[in-house]
């Protein structure tokens, strides 16, 4: 009975050390998200800096999937500065996600469903926000 | 354009060592500075605001690669709610002329004024023997933090989880609708309905508002609300500002915090307010 306890003690701690990888990782994963994300905005920002111009004509902002993908091949400053606010849209989202394998790991199957459901909302979220335009 | 660049950066700085330190979105802060003080139009403050509102939720992610304080699952059970309000918020907003929004976002500010001035009279800042409802212990909400202001941890329960989930599908609402991270709200909903502890309520509400922002935010997104010169140094003002305030935040006493915030708040609230019916003071 003791030695029973003693090894479920055991297997606490070593679920709990698991745990704390797990979060570890998810911090870091978001860390480099962030990163990349706020480097692009700078990028963006630097080259505007230092040509002048923004890419596009007064009041003419680069708002479609397809205008910012060519204006980022023409190396546009604004075109690079909307794909960068947009990573660090998508940094939140990507918290989500990394958190449902997080809950699976810990076999916490209620929290797998709850944090996949707040996942498909954002996804429906942003369909709503793509075919509105 | 520079001299705007470099301002906005500095406006992003500030509201991000404030928006992670009061658990706020720092959108209630950018929105004031940038119609009030820059004359920009609120449409598209509230495009840069739910960036900002992002900026800071991801700056304070950056800080701490684990946050004690935050409850994860407390996060991701009121994210339903938040989320689904969210985007209901941002269709809304497209429909309603600028003056009304004007109106909701000085009310919104004045609440949130008397909120913290109602709660720093009570004075208590920590309420242990709390029961937990039924609900909390079969979601498994019930938490504990390391508080570093005196030095011990501290377990807490959770209460009232239907009023907190009904209170975050109105923040979730506010947010989508204002741009805002509607951070008041959601400690509302957790420290003053659910009974958690401030500290874990505003660490856990900082995360929120990033998800609850990136629902709507690519709404705000795809329809042009987002200029990109405004919304970017503003950006990365905010993430570095997010990032040095969630590192304070820890050694701050919540009165003291209150104190200093409550005037500022009341003040903005009143000329929102009344910028709505074309007064200025």
């Amino acid at each position: 009975m003791a030695q029973n306890k003693k090894t479920e003690l055991a297997e606490d701690t070593k679920k709990m050390e698991e745990m704390n990888q797990i979060e570890l990782i998810i911090g870091q994963v978001l860390r480099i998200g962030v990163i990349i994300s706020a480097a692009v905005i700078l990028i963006g920002i630097l080259l505007l800096a230092v040509t002048g111009k923004t890419g596009y004509a007064p009041n003419v902002y680069p708002i479609t999937v397809k205008s910012i993908t060519a204006g980022i091949l023409a190396l546009k400053p604004f075109a690079i500065m909307m794909l960068g606010l947009f990573l660090l849209i998508l940094t939140p989202v990507l918290r989500v996600a990394v958190s449902i394998y997080a809950f699976a790991k810990e076999k916490d199957h209620l929290y797998v469903w709850i944090t996949t459901f707040v996942l498909v909302i954002l996804l429906i979220g942003m369909g709503i926000g793509y075919l509105g335009k | 354009m520079i001299n705007t660049i470099m301002l906005l950066i500095v406006v992003g700085l500030a509201a991000g060592i404030f928006g992670a330190i009061f658990g706020i979105g720092g959108g209630m802060i950018v929105t004031p500075i940038l119609t009030l003080a820059m004359g920009l139009d609120i449409k598209y403050a509230i495009g840069a605001s739910i960036i900002s509102v992002i900026a800071t939720s991801s700056g304070a992610t950056v800080a701490y690669l684990k946050d004690d304080m935050l409850n994860l699952r407390v996060a991701m059970f009121l994210e339903i709610a938040t989320t689904i309000g969210a985007i209901a918020g941002a269709i809304l907003t497209g429909l309603l002329p600028s003056a009304v929004l004007y109106i909701l976002f000085g009310l919104l500010l004045l609440f949130s004024a008397w909120n913290m001035y109602r709660k720093m009279r009570s004075g208590k800042e920590t309420t242990d023997k709390i029961q937990p409802d039924s609900l909390s212990t079969k979601l498994k909400l019930n938490g504990s933090y390391y508080d570093n202001a005196v030095d011990k941890r501290i377990d807490y329960q959770v209460a009232n989880v239907p009023g907190g989930f009904t209170m975050m599908l109105g923040a979730g609402l506010a947010s989508g609708l204002l741009g805002i991270g509607s951070g008041a709200f959601k400690v509302i909903a957790m420290d003053t309905i659910m009974k958690m502890p401030l500290k874990p309520s505003s660490a856990t509400s900082n995360l929120m508002m990033g998800v609850t922002a990136a629902a709507s935010a690519t709404v705000y997104f795809f329809n042009g609300s987002i200029q990109p010169e405004i919304a970017a140094p503003l950006a990365i003002g905010i993430l570095v500002g997010a990032a040095i305030g969630s590192k304070i935040m820890k050694h701050l006493r919540a009165r003291v915090l209150r104190m200093i915030f409550i005037p500022i708040l009341f003040y903005i609230g009143l000329q929102m307010f009344l910028k709505g019916f074309g007064v200025t003071i």
